[in-house]
């Protein structure tokens, strides 16, 4: 198991939400980062504005692990409400930092750990004014105490400082001087740096640490996204946000100040999907994030989307379900509704990212496919995917890149044709051809939800509306070969054993067949990338005597889609599922994995 | 039942528009709603107002929701691209469809059972945003497809075929559109071509959300004795405020006319929409007289029609978006992409 130790350990803050203490805790990893150093946080924080308590959780792997460890080597407690859970959550052997303004003898009854105490309000209080500089000087205060006690280098800190601060150059000293506070008192009272600590590394170079949600929104500029539509949910606002900042700052006609694209705050999400539709159903390139209640209230128009075959990409960022769920926890509990959203017989393109990379490449993928489908596509991410700063190779654009705008027809195309049937398929490939309003009137044709047939006209004809459906299902069929493939991670030995996650289980997953095999317990690992289930996902099941599927919820969604959508054996499939809220950790995917062949082996 | 396509039988000698086009050349699919349907009737009126405005029928959006009355966007303009939504929602398609291609004249049809219900959120905002469409709302109290239930816009003490007479007070659209601020309200009746025409083809020219509120009675479930949307009693109580005629830039107004009795807005096209009032004491640009009028003649069951408010000086929402001119669905892709060097660039604050 990992940790701790040189460049691999875990520090935790506790804070209260609403005190200013996030930019802190991202000053304190990017300094990591600067340093050279792999890094990865994960934000636990409460669906509340101010007073809640909120963990911010910093991993320091050299060797890059990007998932959780699921131990803590040190706490910092700077929230008196969860002192207890703190200090009960450290590993032994942990550190734990408080503010000994008020001492507090009750931290000092776990033997295994060593209690700091830095009386970080008391030193703020006396060079700092205002009341709520000195909150926000007690947040630096305590970066710079773990700075001291784990060798962080202060001339990094300062750099960042420096950037923030820019524009406003009297607060580069006040802050600069809040951590000095934290660092002297600790230097001048503990032994430092401690065992576990970090040392500079050059593994950092060429990657950006960047939320899901940013590289997202990125991904729709550069597809060409024209037109958004959102309803306000979290965790998925920040990529609507980021889409706003990148189009104002990359989509103005320089010469007349006019918008190159349209977002419309909607006043529901059963709004942001009509408005979606609409404009891709008229030629623009159209997405909407939300998450699992924005899904179960735009079902309705997905299903209409999916029959009358109109390009649409869902941003669908889940977080802990069901009903309102806990907002701010994720988990993957959107699996089987994005596969088969709506009343009918539905079925979707669903894309599943596991990183920041990916989340801004499958963006672009999701219209290309959408396009080329005709088809909505959903683009499966979560709060932690989304809403946490993952270290991933810097985001490339190909200039040379083309959109793939499917099979719509022009004037000149309709000139040449004797008539347009919209749903008729001419290529025999189950994909028809769109003509957009306005094109020309031979090209109008009537959009409709109910039944129709190949030509577009109303039906209740059993065997019309049976042909325009099986061509649906054979087109969402076809796309298999067109979606992301699945990336297998084998084992060095032949291994009887097999493992498959989506998502955000990537990092965790890939770290404990990694260790499992160090510990000579072999297992093959593949990451699935896109439904339809491409047909390497089968054949990796059927090669497998036993195969353990991640799930982040309770119902085990991916390993019932997968007995679904595949002629996989029941008896063959082991859950494991994690549906806490908090992001997946290396060591739970290990132990449920560990005991289940340790058992297989007694038996 | 398969829906066929009206072959066109043109008359010899038919008279034609600018475009050259017949009437006939406005028509669409044949209406499969009851004989005497009111609905039938704006059916006619549209086909009619877009053939005087020589808007070319391939250039036209029509977008509704669900019901009888949206079932009508296919009777009309069978070269235009149509849109048969779900119910309540065409106005969301319809404000998408048009902020990626502004060019297009966008007509939304829907009736009171698909706005004044499920529909009222989506209309109330579209009104907001102002989008630039003409939204019809074919108006007859009853839900025609499920046989005969009352809709939100029944009158109090209107009876039913059969069953107890409506107890819940009625959704009025045109109060509700005043309240919200839409910037050209109208209301109309289906057995008054003459003033539907003008006013739908004062709607389509209006640069905005315009609304007609077309009583448009249901001749199978709610037309007898004792209900508030029959044609008898629409025209019985049936009043006429201001009736409004779309002037072509082309145009002359008109030359002389009695300061009070008619008045000329400009529109954004360089025409007129010319009212002329039948109630000399109605001022049809001042929003707050135009609301207690409307609110004391719902109180007198006087069912009062023409075009009750406008006001051309709103921006619609491409306006407010800031957009180009040029449609969205027309922007080539090199000039949506950044380029690599500026992608390169923005990440140094992720460094």
């Amino acid at each position: 198991m990992s940790g701790p130790g040189l460049n691999d350990f875990v520090i935790k803050i506790g804070t209260v939400n609403g005190t200013g203490s996030a930019s802190a805790n991202g000053l304190l990893m990017k300094s990591i980062f600067r340093m050279g150093i792999p890094v990865v946080g994960k934000n636990v924080f409460p669906s509340n504005i101010q007073g809640l308590p909120t963990w911010y959780e910093i991993r320091v792997s050299g060797d890059g692990h990007a998932g959780r460890s699921g131990e803590v080597h040190m706490m910092v407690a700077m929230n008196q409400a969860t002192y207890d859970q703190d200090l009960a959550e450290l590993a032994t052997g942990g550190v734990l930092v408080y503010d000994s303004t008020w001492p507090r003898p009750q931290l000092e009854n776990r033997p295994d750990v060593t209690v700091i105490g830095v009386p970080l309000m008391q030193m703020c209080n006396e060079v700092v004014k205002a009341a709520r500089s000195r909150i926000l000087m007690k947040n630096m205060a305590y970066v710079g105490a773990v700075a001291a006690l784990v060798d962080i280098d202060l001339a990094v800190i300062r750099g960042l400082i420096e950037e923030t601060f820019a524009a406003k150059a009297k607060l580069i000293d006040s802050n600069m001087e809040a951590v000095k506070l934290g660092y002297d008192y600790v230097k001048a009272n503990y032994e430092c740096p401690l065992p576990f600590r970090v040392s500079a590394l050059d593994k950092t170079k060429g990657k950006v640490m960047i939320d899901g949600n940013t590289a997202a929104s990125l991904g729709c500029v550069y597809a060409g996204a024209t037109f958004g539509a959102w309803y306000p949910i979290t965790p998925s606002t920040s990529l609507m946000d980021g889409f706003v900042k990148y189009c104002k700052k990359l989509r103005v006609n320089d010469e007349n100040g006019k918008n190159k694209f349209c977002i419309i705050q909607a006043e529901d999400e059963l709004a942001a999907a009509g408005l979606i539709i609409g404009a891709a159903w008229n030629g623009a390139r159209a997405f909407t994030p939300t998450s699992g209640p924005g899904i179960s209230l735009m079902s309705e128009w997905i299903g209409f989307a999916y029959y009358t075959e109109i390009p649409v990409v869902f941003f669908d960022i889940q977080r802990t379900g069901p009903s309102t769920g806990m907002p701010t926890r994720t988990q993957q509990c959107d699996i089987q509704t994005t596969a088969y959203a709506s009343h009918g017989d539905t079925k979707h393109i669903v894309l599943y990212p596991n990183d920041p990379h990916e989340c801004f490449d499958f963006a672009v993928r999701s219209f290309d496919l959408a396009e080329r489908f005709q088809t909505p596509v959903f683009f499966l991410s979560d709060i932690d995917l989304g809403m946490n700063d993952w270290m991933v190779d810097e985001l490339t654009w190909d200039d040379s890149y083309v959109p793939d705008r499917g099979k719509v027809v022009t004037k000149e195309d309709l000139d040449k044709m004797e008539s347009f049937s919209r749903y008729l398929d001419v290529d025999g490939d189950h994909i028809p051809y769109r003509s957009l309003p306005g094109t020309d009137p031979k090209g109008a044709y009537f959009l409709r939800g109910s039944g129709h047939n190949k030509h577009a006209r109303y039906t209740e004809l059993g065997h019309e509306y049976q042909e325009v459906v099986d061509r649906l299902l054979a087109k969402w069929a076809s796309a298999k070969t067109a979606v992301p493939a699945p990336i297998v991670h084998k084992a060095a030995k032949q291994a009887r054993h097999g493992m498959i996650a989506i998502g955000t289980s990537d990092a965790a997953a890939q770290e404990a067949r990694m260790r499992l095999e160090a510990d000579g317990m072999p297992v093959d690992y593949m990451r699935i990338r896109a439904f339809p289930f491409t047909d390497e996902v089968e054949a990796f099941m059927a090669e497998h005597e036993e195969v353990f599927i991640i799930d982040q919820n309770r119902d085990a969604q991916l390993l019932n889609l997968l007995l679904t959508e595949t002629s996989v054996a029941r008896e063959k499939l082991i859950p494991v599922l994690h549906y806490s809220g908090e992001p997946l950790n290396y060591r739970f995917v290990y132990d449920q994995v560990m005991k289940r062949i340790k058992l297989r082996k007694i038996a | 039942m398969t829906s066929f396509v009206k072959p066109k039988i043109r008359r010899t000698n038919e008279p034609l528009n600018e475009l050259g086009l017949a009437r006939a050349d406005y028509e669409g699919s044949m209406s499969t709603l009851c004989a005497g349907c009111g609905h039938d009737s704006v059916t006619a009126a549209i086909v009619r107002a877009f053939y005087e405005l020589s808007i070319p029928p391939h250039r036209a959006l029509k977008i509704s929701g669900i019901g009888c009355s949206s079932k009508t966007t296919s009777y009309f303009m069978n070269d235009s691209h149509g849109a048969n939504t779900v119910h309540g929602r065409m106005p969301s398609f319809a404000t998408g469809a048009l902020s990626a291609n502004n060019d297009l004249a966008t007509i939304g049809i829907s009736g009171d059972g698909d706005s004044p219900s499920i529909g009222l959120g989506q209309m109330a905002h579209a009104m907001r945003r102002n989008v630039n469409m003409l939204y019809m709302l074919e108006n007859n109290g009853v839900y025609g497809l499920t046989k005969g239930q009352f809709s939100a816009s029944a009158d109090l003490g209107s009876l039913p075929k059969k069953g107890d007479p409506n107890e819940f007070s009625p959704i009025d659209p045109v109060a509700f559109a005043l309240s919200v601020g839409a910037t050209f309200v109208a209301r109309s009746f289906s057995g008054d071509r003459k003033q539907l025409v003008s006013l739908i083809k004062a709607g389509l020219k209006h640069k905005g959300f315009a609304m007609i509120d077309v009583i448009s009675p249901c001749v199978s479930f709610n037309d007898h004795k004792g209900s508030t949307k029959s044609y008898a009693h629409t025209y019985e109580f049936y009043s006429q405020a201001v009736h409004a005629d779309y002037i072509a830039p082309s145009e002359e107004i008109v030359a002389a006319y009695d300061e009070g009795e008619v008045m000329p807005v400009e529109l954004h096209d360089g025409g007129y929409i010319q009212l002329r009032k039948i109630d000399a004491t109605y001022d049809p640009t001042d929003r707050g007289a135009a609301f207690s009028r409307v609110m004391e003649s719902d109180s007198a069951k006087e069912i009062l029609t023409g075009l009750l408010y406008i006001d051309e000086s709103q921006p619609d929402l491409h306006e407010t978006q800031n957009m180009e001119a040029r449609p969205l669905n027309q922007i080539p892709y090199t000039e949506l992409n950044p380029g690599a060097e500026k992608l390169r660039a923005l990440q140094a604050e992720f460094r």
